[in-house]
């Protein structure tokens, strides 16, 4: 199969556009040819994660590109940035890292990206259509897109989003495609108590075990009654992402491309039906946990960046309380929604509980905490799985409710109410 | 040859400075790729993958090549770019899943100018 270019995708190629779009479409196409593609498509937004800092090459590389005089041709916005860009003082890691992280932020600001430093762009007044071809990167962003908005981007990553801004063009290939976005993979949760679905945090842990067991394939979970919230799809999708590769998603009866079972198949057979059990969701609680005892210096919330539904019901938790002296507690969220609870007073009650808002970043892969020899609590599956690694911390994945009923009492504090009326 | 028991998200999986898997959840933590024909079923994980192999290939942490049975589009691309802007090779290769299946941490890798790839003790 060969890649069919258009005259204008010729001439970018040629470098008739410039040499930035020469540079970025050379890469496009190797892509494309790679990946199989018939022709390249024509998209409506990006989203950059290539602007978060991981070394010198992610400077260069853009360095490069605004060097060669590279804009971008279509709405984009940015992901997270290595610190609080609003509040640098947040950031407690090596000065000349965060000036270079200041560095790459003024590059990509420079080719005409939006400065909106979030992880959850869907959150952002302009997001995608139903159908919409688009490239974003970042995982949850991607997931999001493809099962929430029904927006079609492939699983994007660095460098060859901003390549797509700058042309305007990618490789018709992957989640762009009709045939590759009906499930393969069923998850059978019908037979499950239903009051188990009443917990928000039972989502992420359904997502972490689809995510460690799904591959490659797209999932559809079968067997929820309600159409479910966007934060808890978002919540499923997130940690899916972390703990595999899963672009898109269906829920049965919630997500758009999946009204029926039978239209997340693409009224083909499944190639397999996994019946989920109360012991594959303790499983994955037990593997996003790695402190038993009740020691605790940090509650993380945020992962991705907190939405104002997520925010109420915080805000319901904490209202008229305040945290322990001893415990930090953070919350993320993108710069729009840090504004907005402003705007609402809502930011105000959170730092009267004692919440430190961050914004722009997130707190799971930059020096923030403070303290990272004790453990930290949080609500969030993609926290949990990444933060061990990326700050060498002990975590501990609970509700919201517990995550703050830990921070005021000062040590960690679990409910199991939801697990023992399972037995 | 090192050969990946799981898949490896470069990100917050891999130091690109060291080259060392820093994955907790990983059964080959502390293992270093540097200068390994790294083999693995397919990619996994974060967006900023491509961003961490073009980082480990600059620092020359890198593998010399990567071998895959699926191909993974974030890996690639780290590949792509380092060549763009330094003329650095670390080519990536598509191997069957049972072919995959042979090779062992520990041998030795011929890989041809078709990108066919052999293993043997």
């Amino acid at each position: 199969m060969t890649l069919d270019l258009s005259s204008d995708d010729l001439e970018m190629l040629d470098g008739r556009n410039g040499a930035a779009v020469e540079m970025a479409m050379r890469i496009i196409v190797r892509l494309g040819e790679t990946v199989n593609a018939k022709r390249l498509i024509d998209i409506s937004s990006a989203h950059i994660d290539s602007c978060l800092y991981h070394g010198l090459s992610t400077i260069d590389f853009a360095d490069r590109l605004v060097q060669l005089g590279a804009q971008v041709k279509v709405p984009t916005t940015l992901n997270v940035s290595s610190m609080d860009l609003l509040h640098p003082d947040l950031y407690r890691g090596d000065p000349e890292e965060a000036l270079r992280g200041r560095q790459l932020a003024d590059l990509y600001e420079s080719m005409g990206c939006k400065p909106t430093w979030t992880c959850a762009p869907y959150l952002l007044e302009e997001r995608p259509n139903f159908g919409d071809q688009i490239v974003w990167a970042e995982s949850n962003a991607i997931v999001f897109a493809n099962s929430v908005l029904g927006a079609r981007t492939d699983r994007y990553g660095d460098l060859i989003d901003i390549c797509a801004a700058i042309t305007g063009r990618t490789p018709d290939a992957g989640l762009h495609l009709d045939e590759n976005r009906h499930a393969s993979l069923v998850y059978e949760v019908g037979h499950l108590s239903p009051s188990l679905f009443d917990h928000d945090e039972i989502f992420p842990l359904l997502g972490a075990f689809i995510g460690s067991t799904t591959g490659t394939q797209v999932p559809v979970v079968d067997g929820l009654n309600h159409k479910q919230s966007e934060y808890r799809l978002r919540a499923l999708g997130a940690a899916a992402a972390s703990t595999g590769s899963v672009g898109m998603f269906h829920v049965a009866g919630s997500t758009p491309e999946a009204p029926t079972l039978e239209a997340a198949l693409g009224s083909k057979d499944p190639q397999d039906s996994i019946r989920v059990s109360v012991e594959d969701l303790q499983m994955m609680r037990s593997k996003l946990t790695s402190s038993t005892g009740t020691a605790l210096a940090t509650v993380a919330l945020g992962t991705p960046h907190y939405s104002i539904d997520e925010f109420a019901i915080l805000r319901s938790h904490i209202l008229g309380k305040h945290k322990h002296p001893e415990i930090d507690f953070y919350v993320s969220a993108g710069r729009d929604i840090l504004l907005e609870l402003e705007l609402r007073g809502w930011a105000d009650e959170l730092r009267s509980f004692g919440v430190s808002l961050v914004g722009d970043t997130c707190t799971y892969f930059t020096p923030i905490l403070s303290n990272t020899d004790k453990p930290a609590m949080t609500d969030s599956g993609k926290w949990a799985y990444y933060a061990p690694s990326n700050l060498g911390i002990d975590v501990i994945f609970a509700s919201t409710a517990d995550c703050v009923a830990s921070a005021i009492a000062g040590r960690v504090v679990l409910d199991e109410s939801i697990w023992t009326n399972e037995q | 040859m090192l050969r990946l028991d799981e898949p490896l998200s470069f990100w917050g999986g891999l130091d690109p400075e060291t080259g060392q898997i820093t994955d907790v959840h990983h059964p080959q933590v502390g293992a270093s790729v540097t200068g390994t024909v790294l083999a693995m079923e397919h990619g996994r994980g974060s967006s900023s993958s491509s961003s961490v192999v073009l980082e480990l290939i600059r620092n020359k942490a890198g593998p010399v090549a990567i071998v895959l049975s699926e191909m993974d589009t974030h890996i690639l691309l780290g590949s792509i770019v380092a060549e763009e802007l330094y003329g650095l090779s670390m080519p990536v290769l598509i191997t069957s899943k049972e072919n995959l299946q042979n090779f062992h941490s520990g041998n030795v890798a011929h890989i041809d100018s078709e990108g066919n790839i052999n293993c043997v003790n």
